[in-house]
């Protein structure tokens, strides 16, 4: 073995990554910085809000104690309503996100037309957010929880829909090809051979839905769709910090528990 | 033959009981809380004649006042792409502190309690009172969507870290390695792929919750929004929805393609 | 009874998986497909009911050319074939009945389906085929609580709800033990000669194709290499199918368990000795 070949079999520096490698890497992070950077320059921030934020907050928290521990009784109407409007919205989607998610699965969409248009309502339906949903609700339906119910349905289609047609996707094509060959119709293939298959995913998404649709749900109030969303604007806007403290614990409760709930049933379910 | 020849169709419940139970449960529920819920019905039958007057205001969208629709646009993904970079960074020593199998239990049970509690509040509810602390406009709309974000990537970085091999770990502290050499050698290869998986997740979740924040004042193309649809300027109202759209689905795309990148 | 000509499929990737299959099944018989992985059985089997499209060539059941058939056509053709699979494809979900009952759907409306509405006699015929194949009393038991070897009992009593003319049989034995195979296939055979149904079964097992089968057909790169009765098959022929190997404890495999000495053939056990 030469001295060359032995230094370069055991060389006395080794490095995880080639210059190059390192470079890429550092490229990148000098990237993520430069957009983080660029992108909080540019938003305006009054930086100097900072300096007395502290205090802000301190005096925000230190207004909300003691809560007012009877303005509870008139918001239970309110927190019943806020969930109901939650779990109606809930149960809407299940109609409407099935046979969107039907078209939406490329194995059984009948053609890419189909496919393209249900696509597109998921598409739709999630990058709109529920609170925007509200505000086009509330303009046709009036104010109430009417537009929230509606509200709630429109943006759960999306999520619940998304899921079940990437289940469809994934189900079994054997079982389909043995109904198939039974010589049953289109419809009855879907019912036999594919629905069976995702219905515990269908459960589990929409119960997961109905949690996320209770926290999404005490908000609506904001824009005039109901729930308990409009005392806590309304307090906000008053300055009743007490009030607004017991309607952010009841909320709080409400949120928890709804979690806890969904949390059973969808373990129940698998 | 001795088989009976009589058969009934499965029931999904098979106690008759608890199914027919159900039923009046469910039909109870319905009429409990449509019953209590304030309807105003007759406004709620002019709806469908409303929907069809908004939808036919609503086209064609209009794409003249294009130059606020961009800034507003632009104001949105920057918010997000701050709230994202900040949120993945800050989220880390909440996510240690987070993990049951790492952080000693006073600290594990402060983090999940911080976890839970800001997991509890919508968006909306954040950003307001980030309003009333540092007044409208972007500052709060990124401050909500960080604290969104912490606790996200927090939650889900601490789940990783619990569920790791802790074999590795063993391997490594029997090396003599301290805590943070522990945390760069056997810690992070771990969870990295997942933790940078969740943070581009949540890049693309804070796109979407961006525009919602300026409903209440916090910035975005969200209050761009709001204001169209207050003017009942239904066209732009439409513009400005597609453009979101179509910057949800840009943003979707985007991040599936990193995260195939990263694997 | 069936009649296929020329037939050829080219898959969308260029593979040509049959190239010009001619194969006639006339008499009610068990027609035992045999064939290395790639010759182009499944592919056979599938386009017989059309879940694989054919490129071209006809397929004739009785006096119905299948491939010229549209949709709705399609349908009516494909209750008159039963199909039974590998992986048993049954609807895990559903319980052994609503499987079964599976195989009259072809025959009933939408909402007859919808609410397991079928009429009485298919019910005492269901019944009664569960019995047949051994799996009595399991009606109400969910399909993903049966183990292997009675899914596949499902899968047959499905396919006979069809009251079929003819029977596809995709490897029927390949996901089962040794035993249940044996059962499994004697079974099948037992049905098929009951019922004067001719069955196409593809097969891997070569031993249990030769024990079972009444006729082999034998597939080498999608043409047919070998048709004749079972007992004909011998050393050359599975050479000429598979390729060269010593298939001498295969061949005698079959002797061993065929039961049916009466076939056995003296140039064949001499050529057992000659290899032994």
């Amino acid at each position: 073995m030469t001295v060359d070949e032995h230094a370069r079999r055991h060389p006395e520096v080794w490095r995880r990554f080639s210059p190059r490698q390192t470079l890429v890497r550092y490229a990148w992070y000098l990237g993520i910085v430069f957009v983080a950077v660029w992108s909080v320059s540019n938003l305006d921030i009054p930086w100097f809000y900072f300096l007395d934020a502290h205090t802000q907050a301190g005096d925000l928290i230190t207004r909300m104690i003691p809560p007012d521990w009877a303005y509870f009784d008139e918001i239970l109407d309110p927190l019943l309503e806020t969930i109901h409007i939650a779990t109606l919205g809930t149960a809407i989607t299940f109609f409407l996100a099935f046979p969107v998610a039907i078209l939406a699965a490329r194995n059984i969409s009948p053609n890419a037309m189909t496919w393209f248009v249900a696509r597109f309502i998921l598409v739709a339906s999630r990058s709109v957010n529920t609170v925007v949903w509200a505000l086009l609700f509330v303009a046709i339906f009036g104010p109430g929880p009417v537009a929230g119910i509606w509200a709630v349905a429109a943006r759960s289609i999306g999520f619940v829909g998304k899921l079940t047609a990437e289940a469809i996707e994934e189900i079994d094509e054997g079982t389909v090809e043995a109904i198939e060959a039974t010589g049953a119709s289109r419809l009855q293939v879907l019912m036999i051979g594919v629905i069976p298959q995702v219905l515990p995913v269908i459960y589990g998404t929409m119960i997961y839905r109905w949690d996320i649709n209770i926290r999404e749900s005490t908000v609506l109030g904001f824009v005039g769709a109901g729930g308990i969303g409009i005392q806590l604007y309304a307090s906000i806007n008053q300055f009743a910090w007490r009030e607004v403290a017991v309607i952010l614990l009841a909320v709080f409760g409400v949120v928890i528990v709804s979690e806890f709930v969904s949390a059973i049933i969808r373990q129940r379910i698998n | 033959m001795t088989t009976s020849t009589r058969w009934r169709p499965p029931k999904l419940i098979a106690n008759p009981l608890h199914r027919h139970g159900l039923t009046l449960l469910v039909v109870a529920y319905l009429i409990w809380s449509l019953g209590t819920l304030d309807i105003d019905w007759n406004r709620t039958a002019q709806g469908m004649g409303r929907a069809g007057d908004i939808l036919a205001r609503m086209f064609p969208p209009d794409f003249t006042r294009w130059q606020l629709l961009v800034r507003g646009l632009a104001e949105s993904v920057q918010m997000a792409l701050a709230a994202s970079f900040f949120g993945m960074i800050l989220a880390i020593p909440l996510g240690l502190c987070a993990a049951g199998n790492l952080a000693p239990k006073p600290v594990y049970l402060a983090a999940r309690g911080i976890i839970s509690l800001t997991r509890t509040f919508h968006e909306v509810v954040i950003a307001i009172f980030f309003v009333k602390i540092f007044g409208f406009g972007p500052l709060a709309g990124v401050l909500t969507l960080i604290v969104a974000s912490v606790s996200f990537i927090a939650k889900m970085l601490a789940e990783d870290i619990e569920n790791m091999s802790m074999s590795q770990v063993e391997a490594v502290r029997a090396t003599g390695a301290s805590f943070p050499k522990l945390l760069i050698y056997a810690i992070a290869p771990q969870i990295l792929p997942r933790y940078l998986g969740v943070s581009i997740y949540r890049l693309d979740a804070n796109v979407r919750h961006s525009t919602v924040v300026g409903i209440v004042g916090a910035g975005g193309i969200g209050q761009t929004l709001a204001a169209s649809f207050s003017r009942y300027d239904y066209d732009f109202s439409l513009a400005i929805l597609l453009t979101i759209i179509a910057l949800v689905f840009a943003g979707e795309f985007f991040s599936t393609w990193v995260r195939g990148q990263l694997r | 009874m069936l009649t296929i000509n020329n037939l050829v499929k080219v898959y969308p990737t260029g593979k040509e998986a049959l190239s010009g299959v001619d194969l006639t099944v006339s008499e009610p018989q068990v027609v035992a497909i045999i064939g290395s992985s790639g010759a182009g059985k499944s592919t056979l089997i599938r386009c017989i009911n059309r879940l694989v499209e054919p490129t071209s060539g006809s397929i004739v059941l009785d006096d119905t050319d299948v491939t010229a058939l549209s949709r709705r056509g399609l349908r009516r053709a494909r209750r008159r074939m039963g199909m039974i699979f590998q992986e048993y494809n049954l609807v895990e979900r559903l319980t052994v009945m609503e499987n079964v009952l599976s195989g009259r759907l072809g025959y009933v409306g939408f909402w007859r389906a919808y609410l397991r509405n079928y009429p009485p006699e298919d019910i005492a015929a269901a019944f009664e085929l569960l019995e047949r194949v051994g799996i009595a009393g399991y009606e109400d038991t969910r399909a993903d609580a049966l183990s292997g070897g009675q899914r596949q009992r499902v899968g047959i009593a499905r396919a006979l709800m069809q009251r079929p003319d003819l029977l596809l049989v995709d490897e029927p034995t390949a996901s089962l033990d040794p035993k249940t195979s044996r059962q499994i296939m004697r079974l099948l055979c037992e049905l098929a000669h009951e019922r004067g149904t001719p069955a196409l079964v593809n097969i891997h097992d070569v031993a249990l194709a030769r024990t079972y089968a009444d006729r082999i057909v034998g597939l080498h790169d999608g043409k047919v290499a070998f048709d004749g009765p079972a007992d004909a098959l011998n050393h050359e022929v599975l050479t000429d199918i598979y390729g060269e190997e010593d298939w001498s404890t295969t061949l005698a495999d079959a002797e061993d368990g065929a039961g049916k000495p009466d076939r056995r053939l003296h140039d064949e056990v001499e050529h057992e000795a000659a290899a032994g």
